[in-house]
């Protein structure tokens, strides 16, 4: 039986967005938000109907249901962990590491005997696997959010200033050589032509320092951390067989990073509008 | 690339002598610890008399101690030299002796994590590339997949990472290198998704024009124009992919209960305090890193220029 209304709900879902996708006289920008959310709601369905109709443990795998009622029921317990690994951990890791990875960006951009010698590096160092430092900064740091937002300044530095270095030399010769007809001077050049042209880069490198920052925190208080916290709370959750709660947590996780992602997505549209990639089509 | 190489010594370098530097600050307060357990006499006496006091104040009231920072056995930061002892014992001395492939060898740990590397690379590739191909293909996919593929990298991984291993152990899979390779392939197949679709459309519409005057069939289409045009976009996602897979891989043997890996090595590290087996799991991972993106690299090369691109 259950079987059946899989399929048929599979059917029906990919029939619906069939036919949106390939309708002309739906409005562009209704099918664009329509069609992917149709879809994601046809895969929660269809998980809720094989948790139910396989009869599941909630233990192995709850479904899309009871973790909507566990998230309601402990809103208390999820915003204490958001605080503690978002607000305190995450975010103002990414805020040192950022700012840091910016100015230093500037300097290094200065001298072309730095740029050649600290690319490379920042390129390799952008590709290690950064997450194995958290042992060491629970370490160094102790239990609490700092060590969390030592990990975030590592893991988002070297992805914002390999970005930075490569933005500010995004201009080219014609714009360069404009500038030097109104004689403009170092600093002239650098926020009136060199730090825009960064812009569409530097936005690349937040985006990609957005879900480093998150993963970083997470992952740091695995090593430790005071009894609070997303990444405690799964680890301690998967221990103890709140698995509901678990992926509550998961949820905030996707959340958060969807906003987060988003809010530098804006951020992007609004500074950088002027360049190819955000006119529209 | 010879240009570059004397500034990137000289940066080396420079990191280096920091690193040395800093191991004097970092340990000193250890070092008095344990000097103070072997009776010798420091300024304060006491550890809790200690605490307050700032590192560089107690390095100019002890200076003759300052060279203990360097031998410890258990250090906040141990030196290059220790780190460099740890890696020579549990790699090339272990394979002289016989015995690469003791529990206690890096060689087997950084095996275990490579082999499972190349399994979550092998899946997240072919995943990328069935759904760049069905992206291309099909404005339904195109529409439904692309938006839920952008937000899946938003989602850290980690938080899913334990969640991955219990499902798989209750399913029956008690080996870890399943779990392992659906995290690596989780962060692996974005980037190579991506750059497939940049590189399949990246044929001109005349070009497209041009076999359709030819009467050439789809499958043509697919194969002499949009999946050569893409081979320079697919090597630039194979490096992004592999350093990718790499992550998924360790952070999926980081969660409680792995043995084997690197990523086990630095959590057993960190439990058992001993810190300069975590630095150099470490060091292993990174030179794994460099190595795998390196050999992408000369592929890359190889590859373009058989096809007359050059890189």
């Amino acid at each position: 039986m259950w079987v059946v209304i899989f399929i048929s709900v599979w059917l029906v879902g990919w029939g619906i967005n069939i036919v949106l996708a390939n309708s002309s006289k739906v409005a562009p920008h209704f099918r664009n938000i329509g069609v992917p959310l149709i879809f994601g709601i046809t895969i929660l369905i269809l998980w809720e109907i094989i948790v139910q109709g396989l009869s599941v443990s909630p233990v192995i795998l709850p479904a899309p249901s009871l973790v909507i009622s566990t998230f309601m029921a402990s809103v208390d317990v999820l915003w204490v962990d958001f605080v503690q690994t978002v607000v305190k951990g995450a975010i103002r890791g990414f805020l040192i590491g950022a700012v840091a990875a910016f100015f230093i960006a500037i300097i290094i951009d200065r001298s072309s005997f730095l740029t050649r010698g600290l690319l490379p590096i920042g390129n390799f160092f952008s590709a290690l696997p950064i997450v194995g430092v958290a042992p060491i900064m629970v370490n160094w740091f102790g239990f609490d959010w700092q060590s969390k937002a030592a990990v975030v300044v590592i893991m988002v530095f070297f992805p914002i200033l390999v970005n930075t270095v490569q933005g500010l030399k995004a201009t080219d010769t014609l714009q360069r050589d404009l500038m030097k007809t109104y004689a403009a001077s170092y600093y002239q050049n650098l926020f009136l032509l060199r730090l825009p042209a960064a812009m569409p880069f530097i936005f690349n490198g937040l985006k990609i320092a957005t879900t480093m920052a998150l993963i970083g925190a997470i992952v740091a208080e695995y090593f430790g951390s005071p009894t609070r916290g997303m990444g405690f709370r799964i680890s301690t959750g998967v221990g103890s067989l709140d698995i509901d709660l678990v992926w509550a947590e998961i949820f905030v996780a996707a959340i958060v990073g969807t906003l987060f992602f988003g809010l530098m997505t804006w951020g992007e549209r609004k500074i950088t509008f002027w360049h190819a990639s955000q006119r529209e089509k | 690339m010879i240009r570059n190489a004397f500034p990137i010594l000289i940066v080396l370098f420079s990191i280096f002598c920091i690193w040395i530097v800093a191991v004097a600050p970092m340990n000193f307060k250890i070092a008095l610890d344990q000097l103070e357990r072997q009776k010798e006499e420091v300024f304060p006496a006491t550890s809790p008399e200690r605490r307050n006091v700032s590192v560089v104040i107690l390095m100019f009231q002890n200076s003759k101690y300052i060279k203990a920072s360097y031998n410890l056995e258990r250090p906040r930061l141990p030196t290059p030299k220790q780190v460099a002892n740890e890696i020579w014992k549990t790699t090339g001395k272990m394979a002289i002796k016989g015995r690469a492939w003791s529990k206690r060898s890096l060689i087997y740990h950084g095996w275990v994590t490579l082999k499972s590397t190349f399994f979550g690379f092998a899946l997240g590739v072919s995943i990328g590339l069935l759904g760049a191909i069905s992206i291309v293909y099909f404005r339904v996919a195109d529409l439904s997949l692309m938006p839920w593929a952008i937000i899946s990298q938003t989602i850290p991984i980690v938080a899913l990472a334990p969640m991955i291993i219990v499902l798989s152990s209750q399913i029956g899979i008690d080996n870890r290198d399943v779990p392992k390779a659906i995290i690596s392939a989780y962060l692996c197949f974005f980037p190579v998704l991506v750059g497939m679709v940049k590189g399949l459309r990246s044929p001109e519409i005349s070009q497209i024009d041009l076999l359709k005057t030819y009467n050439a069939s789809g499958k043509d289409t697919f194969f002499k124009l949009r999946l050569p045009a893409s081979v320079p976009f697919l090597f630039t996602s194979l490096k992004v992919g592999i350093a990718a897979a790499l992550v998924g891989t360790i952070v999926g043997e980081l969660p409680t209960g792995a043995i084997n890996g690197l990523g086990a090595r630095i959590l057993i590290g960190d439990q058992f305090g001993t810190p300069l087996a975590i630095w150099a799991s470490l060091f292993i991972a990174a030179l794994l890193a460099g190595v795998l993106v390196t050999t992408i690299g000369i592929l890359q090369k190889i590859t373009l220029k058989q096809m007359g691109l050059e890189a």
